[in-house]
């Protein structure tokens, strides 16, 4: 008990499960475990930020998630989105092609084009990409089933286009552990889904030093109701899980950890999000060099997006999402993230326009332009209250690592289902909370604006005719392709599933030879099978 | 006494289509089940033949469907023949999730009458069920 505190002030708690005191001084830091961790920008342990000099030397990456209709509705607000200043891409795919359906799949019927761009070849990779200069503009791929394809359509575009893919830079997503927890674009079973990421990892490692083939994914668990320290420390233990399958192959982690980047959730109470970030940092850099030796620095670096903070968007009178969004940019600059994304105030309707989503970059801008956020580096940092809390969520989140592993894992307990079955319950909770007042949201819960009849959100038109053209597209591709060719890489990619190979140098021939997402993806289902969700409240 | 006053309310709940966005699908079984229904999730990816069959099978007196992903309408015009086909017309049909205010009535032109979107309360959609279930039965 912190004896400063007055017995009639209510006692307050964070999402992560720790107390926050009114006040706090440099005993509270002290007897948090005092200053051993906070170090210095750009030296072990990190916490301060990767680099020295931050943002000081170049700000953030500013990536917001975009991608509708066919690959030429996308390249169109690739350039918009550039046009306006962005300084990344990060693609947002349709839900066939995530979970490796082709057009003309009768599954994907309905939803070719609605949530994201649809890829049947990399025909549609050249298309989306044209006239995009891929080494002024580093690009981000949300893509995770169906991600091994994905990075070797890229690999093949660049590579056509003259790039060279050993300078090549960019990420895949393509962290399948947290969606089996949440967001559910699996296709394969859990064994095998591990095996394609270690296979990516190990194929850039080699021909693609520079990519990013994996960015883990907290964001999405917190999504799914995980706490804020929770969010860090599942997927830290995702991050070990892919790692132990490349370090089981012989490769040393210096050879691959220099790329392994993250992904991570910003809504909520900022105080806790920067210190999370803080704490985050100094625990996988510890992790790193402790548990896996790692001897680069770069190694132990947690390089992350801080993005989105969709959760915490409302639907309730959605321009107050501009204002959060505006904090939530705020929370990300403060934490020292390399890249920064905001869902837009529309998302809880819609996906963006280009109002909304210009919106989003104008409020990254203006962190940049007006608030003085990129002169110093960690300014928060040093704060007693930032400091011991910083103290407080590691030990936390060390703590559910423990836990976790204590538990067989985290493997097992997604693939039992546990983990899912967890923070299920932890947002039921939280929406209890909100319902009844306990949790405390505007719009929601207080200051309601119960007589708005109409809120004044534009949609984004769906095309219908959009499906028809990406299955012409699909078509005159087939007809236009050397069948033997494809044939022949398509068996190429059985071949070294059933080996038990590497199975990415077979993806990169297929889709060299414009074979589909949907038909190298039947390839390896029949090989691995498909997933079945286990269903567990 | 009425059959349903005598046994749970049975609600399949559905994840319709690609999508996997579960959380909404999730905490709501969670409130049905708090409610005392018997809640039979499916999971992702149901398909309109999976959601029609699954309901005869399962008995059930209400159809929930979770949709985010923006393919509801497309999804329930498939759905409507089928849910008919099985002599499931003359259960609850409902709906939640992402959808769009302009339409509402197409949903509800297609049998979906309980409609629930972003930000309904758990003691709203309960209270529905309760309600329209009982006016259902014979």
């Amino acid at each position: 008990m912190n004896d400063r505190a007055q017995p009639t002030l209510k006692r307050v708690t964070n999402e992560s499960g720790l107390e926050v005191q009114p006040l706090y001084t440099a005993a509270d830091v002290a007897a948090s475990g005092g200053d051993a961790m906070i170090g210095l920008p750009g030296e072990y342990p990190f916490t301060r930020g990767i680099h020295r000099e931050m943002y000081r030397k170049q700000p953030w990456t500013m990536r917001q998630y975009a991608g509708f209709g066919n690959p030429a509705d996308t390249n169109q607000r690739f350039k918009y989105l550039i046009a306006n200043g962005q300084t990344g891409l990060n693609v947002a795919f349709d839900l066939p092609t995530q979970i490796g359906l082709d057009s003309d799949d009768p599954l994907a019927q309905g939803e070719i084009g609605r949530v994201g761009m649809s890829v049947d070849t990399l025909r549609d990779f050249e298309i989306a990409f044209d006239g995009i200069d891929l080494d002024k503009i580093t690009v981000s791929m949300t893509i995770n089933g169906a991600a091994a394809i994905a990075i070797a359509m890229y690999l093949a575009m660049a590579e056509k286009r003259g790039y060279d893919v050993k300078q090549l830079r960019g990420t895949a997503q393509n962290d399948i552990l947290k969606e089996f927890i949440g967001r559910g674009t699996w296709i394969f079973p859990v064994e095998p889904s591990i095996k394609l990421v270690g296979d990516t990892i190990e194929y850039c490692a080699e021909h693609a030093p520079k990519y990013s083939p994996v960015s883990v994914c907290g964001y999405h668990i917190r999504e799914s109701g995980a706490t804020p320290a929770e969010e860090m420390a599942y997927a830290f233990c995702i991050a070990r899980a892919y790692a132990d399958e490349v370090i089981a192959r012989g490769l040393h982690v210096d050879e691959f950890a220099g790329r392994l980047s993250y992904n991570f959730n910003i809504f909520g109470n900022l105080f806790e999000q920067v210190c999370k970030f803080r704490a985050g940092r100094s625990l996988w850099a510890k992790i790193m060099k402790e548990e896996y030796k790692a001897e680069k620095p770069g190694s132990m670096w947690l390089r992350m997006i801080a993005a989105g903070g969709g959760g915490g968007l409302t639907f309730e009178q959605p321009e107050l999402n501009i204002v959060r969004g505006a904090y939530y940019a705020l929370i990300s600059a403060l934490s020292g993230t390399q890249t920064m994304a905001l869902c837009s105030y529309d998302e809880a309707y819609t996906i963006p326009t280009e109002y909304s989503a210009r919106i989003s970059l104008r409020t990254m801008q203006i962190l940049i332009a007006e608030m003085g956020l990129t002169e110093t580096v960690d300014p928060l940092g040093g704060s007693y209250y930032v400091e011991t809390m910083t103290n407080q969520m590691r030990d936390k989140m060390e703590e559910i690592i423990a836990e976790t592993d204590a538990q067989g894992g985290i493997v097992k307990l997604v693939s039992e289902g546990a983990i899912q079955a967890k923070v299920s319950a932890q947002a039921y909770k939280m929406q209890r909370d909100i319902e009844s007042g306990a949790f405390p949201k505007v719009g929601v819960n207080c200051y309601r604006n119960d007589q708005e009849d109409e809120h004044k959100v534009e949609f984004h038109p769906y095309d219908e005719d959009d499906a028809r053209v990406q299955i012409d597209s699909l078509n005159r591709v087939r007809a236009e392709r050397d069948a033997d060719r494809v044939a022949r890489t398509l068996a190429g990619v059985g071949e070294a599933a059933r080996a038990g190979a590497n199975v990415m140098p077979a993806i990169v021939e297929a889709v060299k030879a414009y074979a589909s997402v949907g038909e190298i993806t039947q390839e390896l289902v029949k090989v691995y099978g498909r997933y079945q969700e286990p269903i567990r409240f | 006494m009425n059959d349903t006053a005598q046994r749970r309310i049975r609600v399949l709940l559905a994840k319709p289509g690609l999508d996997g966005h579960d959380q909404g699908a999730k905490v709501v079984a969670r409130a049905m089940m708090d409610a005392g229904f018997e809640v039979i999730y499916t999971g992702l990816r149901q398909t309109p033949e999976q959601v029609s069959r699954i309901a005869l099978d399962e008995d059930v007196d209400v159809i929930a469907l979770s949709s985010m992903a923006g393919s509801h309408l497309p999804f329930c015009r498939k759905l409507k023949p089928l849910l008919e086909a099985n002599g499931l017309g003359d259960k609850l049909w409902m709906i939640g999730g992402n959808l769009p205010a302009q339409d509402h009535d197409a949903l509800r032109s297609l049998g979906f009458t309980g409609i629930f979107p972003t930000g309904s309360k758990f003691d709203a959609i309960v209270a529905y069920i309760r309600e329209n279930v009982r006016e259902n039965v014979a």
